[in-house]
């Protein structure tokens, strides 16, 4: 009993359940008619779509900036970044390098005026970071409109100038990275190779990023900043490095999701990009000061598991919608829960 | 005459830690006893007692009894002991900015007026009587001997006469007969002070009785009839102020008992005289000030010479600890420090750090710390931050990798040299004890090979062994690496078996130098700022 209790407290109660309602839908498809190799494949290849996006929480966790609720900054990045490469006219892989590097710009330009702002609000970071994601996806929505973009695929038909709400990749660089070294299993099982490989780069590079002196300090920062302080540290200047950092991990996740889903989503598309997310990593197990890769793989994996395995079985058995109910419930409910023990000292 | 207030074989333990052995004392009416102690003599615990402070019950009561106005006394709280008739002035000021004197004065005893509402909704709603209220508060003042403006507002007040307005609150209370102030003097200026004392006196005069806690020994010797010495938990005496000198006083407040003095000197004595005849400045220190709050540190000079253990005493909140922490940029400060006849920039703990200064906080679990780390962690970061130890170049330099395996071995090391008991070296430092915690700090500090280390209370809180090894191993650092050390601590008897010099600071400023081996006295009499002649006269010997 002692042992459960502990493992209980060790892993997290909302995480135990979780997992046992995974495993309980996964089970309880093929009863009710799901195909399962289809939904596996389903899941894999939404882990490899926001996968990058959770990563993003990690630096400024680390940090002691506590979870990216601003993530659609970086979101905004990315978009920027697609459009241009669209309006460039290239397809294929340079045009998905030219969304990839015009993000990454953005992303450090951006990040760092956040950054710069997330330094003046020291201790409320995570209301700040709110209202910046909304403020900054609704200030977008202007410019989408008066944006100087030409290409036809992207602007209205009607009006001749101003983007649409919805732009298709496709002929461009739709699953360029889902497709890339693909293999299918079975009829219905398809593994997303490209997508997965590149999620697995991107955590290798932020594994390697907090094993150099550099991360070391940023992750010191977020332990205990008196320390760090003392030890001759800028507490501003790693803070910053680690909102750059998040921001441009953001920009890079919606360019990775955009080319699986096949579409760029403008105007108030991005507005509530962050809360997956940190509800995903929040699930993998971090807390609003500590993030490891491993809650970033266990909460990805768990949180689009759910969203995928929920509707299937739930349509199946009850034939209406419960997909997005679930969603809100699973996704706001972990953010409330993560956030009422802030205070608890992670295990 | 009988005694207004009498304590007998007052004690109190804190988690089996004796603070307090078998105090007694009387106050008679009209009487000023003054109550002077060390830190941590246990002054404002037994204040605590008197009180019924809640942390006091809280920690299972106390030992003896009080016998107040003639009868035995168990207050259940504070407001017990404040309607017997014990006023309290505590050493920071409570009351609120934006009333007015009255207000502050009468605060939640205001004279009221009712009217028919009253008898509908209750007492909540009568109105402030105030011509009642003015006439209450300026008789108070009348006592005071002062001329408080009642319609003043607290803010907009000189600091004097905010603590003016907190005696003038416990006086207005009716029957009052005993009032203890706690260090009222601390924020005052001199004139000011000389009014308060003055006041005092008067109040005195009319039969109330007045325990009097002060640092400052001629204060105490000037006001008091009695002086009640308190030294460890005990009462170490009890005598008419009339006739002694503060130098006694001082010497009873820090003394030991002969064996432990002979033992101390002999101790010093054998280790020989002062380091190096040569002036051989390492760190010259001009006009520091610095701003930590509760250590502020307004003006000092100091010179520390290359190999020596300095020592830095006094009191606590007279600005020892901020010292160190302005000259490692911890906390604001301004001034000139030379090191190596160099500027040293303040206000940036990387340029000392990197000026091969190292610190070794007095906060181990704030500053010192990284609780959830392990112990490798702790000991390596500092180190590897400022001087690129532990790190493997990646790339042709591009990168810096940490390289764990040095930092394990590099804790594995200390583990063994300073005795640190864990489980390993990845043990967190949270779960480690003070003294091993202390031992991880030092550790820190001795990775980065420093030239000057600045050593902050570096045994508080930690138990005696732990004690020894840190004192043992700071003396062993110094002798075998050459390395000067500045040691700031305010337990005496620790800076007197290691230091070769102790400079004793007071509010603010290097009260005077003494050699380990002065006298204990003269240190007490720096200690109570009593002592600029003798200090100025002991410097000059110094030099």
């Amino acid at each position: 009993m002692e042992a459960v209790k502990r493992f209980t407290a060790d892993f997290g109660l909302p995480r135990l359940l979780i997992t046992v309602f995974l495993l309980l839908l996964f089970s309880a498809a093929p009863m009710v008619g799901v195909n399962l190799p289809s939904s596996l494949s389903d899941v894999l290849i939404r882990v490899g779509m926001n996968g990058i996006m959770v990563l993003a929480m990690v630096p400024m966790i680390q940090s002691g900036c506590g979870l990216n609720f601003g993530l659609s900054l970086g979101v905004l990045a990315g978009l920027l970044g697609a459009t241009i490469s669209i309006e460039s006219g290239r397809v294929g892989l340079a045009g998905f390098l030219i969304a990839i590097v015009v993000g990454q710009v953005f992303g450090a330009l951006f990040g760092f005026g956040y950054g710069k702002l997330l330094n003046r609000v020291k201790g409320g970071e995570m209301m700040i970071a709110t209202y910046v994601g909304f403020s900054s996806v609704m200030a977008m929505c202007i410019a989408w409109v008066v944006l100087p973009f030409k290409s036809p695929t992207m602007i209205w038909g009607y009006g001749g100038s101003g983007l649409r709400t919805t732009i298709s990749v496709e002929g461009f660089w739709r699953h360029i990275l889902d497709d890339f070294l693909a293999f299918h299993l079975g009829e219905n099982f398809k593994f997303p190779t490209g997508a997965v490989l590149v999620f697995l780069l991107v955590a290798v590079l932020v594994w390697v990023f907090f094993h150099l002196k550099l991360g070391t300090a940023v992750t010191a920062v977020g332990l205990n900043a008196t320390y760090a302080k003392a030890s001759g540290i800028s507490i501003n200047r790693m803070r910053i490095i680690s909102v750059m950092m998040s921001t441009m991990l953001g920009a890079l996740g919606i360019v990775v999701f955009q080319q699986s889903f096949g579409f760029i989503q403008l105007y108030d598309g991005p507005l509530y990009m962050a809360f997956p997310a940190v509800a995903a990593i929040l699930i993998g197990g971090a807390t609003v000061n500590k993030a490891t890769l491993a809650n970033v793989f266990i909460g990805t994996l768990l949180y689009q598991g759910i969203l995928t395995m929920t509707p299937e079985v739930f349509n199946a058995v009850l034939k209406i919608d419960m997909s997005d109910v679930i969603r809100v419930i699973v996704s706001n409910g972990m953010i409330l829960y993560a956030l009422t023990r802030t205070m608890k000292v992670a295990k | 005459m009988e005694p207004i207030l009498s304590l007998r074989g007052i004690g109190k333990t804190f988690f089996a830690n004796r603070v307090l052995a078998d105090v007694s004392f009387d106050v008679a009416p009209g009487e000023i006893v003054g109550l002077v102690g060390e830190n941590g003599a246990g002054k404002s615990t037994l204040m605590k007692i008197l009180f019924a402070m809640p942390e006091i019950a809280e920690t299972g009561g106390f030992e003896g009894t009080i016998r107040f106005a003639g009868q035995d006394v168990a207050f259940r709280n504070s407001f017990d002991a404040l309607d017997a008739g014990i006023g309290m002035v505590h050493q920071e000021f409570s009351l609120i900015p934006g009333f007015t004197t009255t207000e502050n004065i009468l605060l939640n005893r205001e004279s009221v007026q009712g009217s028919f509402l009253v008898d509908i909704f209750g007492p909540r709603i009568n109105t402030l009587d105030r011509a009642a209220m003015d006439a209450r508060s300026r008789k108070a003042i009348a006592k005071l001997g002062v001329a408080l403006d009642p319609d003043m507002l607290i803010r907009e007040m000189p600091v004097g006469h905010k603590q003016f307005t907190e005696i003038a609150r416990e006086l207005c209370r009716e029957h009052v007969k005993l009032i203890v102030l706690d260090e009222p003097t601390a924020v005052l200026t001199e004139s000011e002070a000389e009014v308060l004392l003055g006041t005092l006196r008067l109040l005195a005069r009319e039969g109330i009785a007045i325990i009097f806690i002060s640092h400052r020994l001629r204060e105490v010797v000037e006001l008091c009839d009695r002086v009640v010495v308190l030294r460890d938990g005990h009462k170490i005496n009890d005598f008419p102020a009339a006739g002694t000198s503060i130098k006694a006083i001082a010497a009873l407040m820090v003394g030991r008992s002969a064996e432990a003095q002979a033992r101390v000197d002999a101790e010093s004595a054998a280790r020989g005289q002062v380091h190096g005849g040569a002036d051989d400045t390492i760190l010259a220190v001009d006009g520091l000030w610095v701003d930590m709050p509760g250590e502020t540190v307004r003006q000092v000079n100091l010179a520390v010479q290359r190999g020596e253990i300095l020592g830095i005493g006094g009191l606590a909140g007279q600005g020892k600890l901020g010292i160190a922490n302005g000259i490692m940029g911890l906390a604001p400060a301004g001034g000139t420090v030379l090191l190596n006849g160099v500027p040293l920039p303040l206000n940036t703990p990387r340029a000392a750090l990197d000026r091969s200064m190292a610190f070794v906080s007095e906060d181990r679990r704030g500053v010192g710390l990284l609780l959830d780390e392990g112990i490798d962690w702790n000991i390596a970061f500092t180190a590897m931050q400022v001087q690129d130890k532990y790190v493997k170049p990646l790339l042709g330099g591009l990168l810096k990798w940490r390289s764990d395996a040095a930092m394990v071995q590099l804790a594995e090391e200390y583990i063994r040299l300073l005795e640190i008991k864990c489980t390993g070296p990845k043990q967190r430092a949270g779960a480690l004890s003070g003294g091993n915690q202390q031992k991880v700090c030092l550790a820190k500090a001795f990775a980065l090979r420093p030239e000057l280390l600045f050593v902050s209370e570096p045994t508080r809180g930690i138990d005696i062994g732990a004690k020894h090894v840190v004192l043992e191993t700071l003396k062993r650092y110094n002798q075998e690496y050459g390395t000067t050390i500045v040691m700031v601590s305010s337990e005496l008897e620790e800076l007197r078996s290691i230091c070769d010099r102790i400079a004793i600071v007071y509010e603010g400023r290097i009260e005077g130098i003494l050699p380990h081996t002065a006298p204990l006295e003269q240190f007490g009499i720096l200690m109570a700022g009593a002592g600029r002649d003798e200090a100025t006269a002991a410097a000059g010997r110094e030099s």
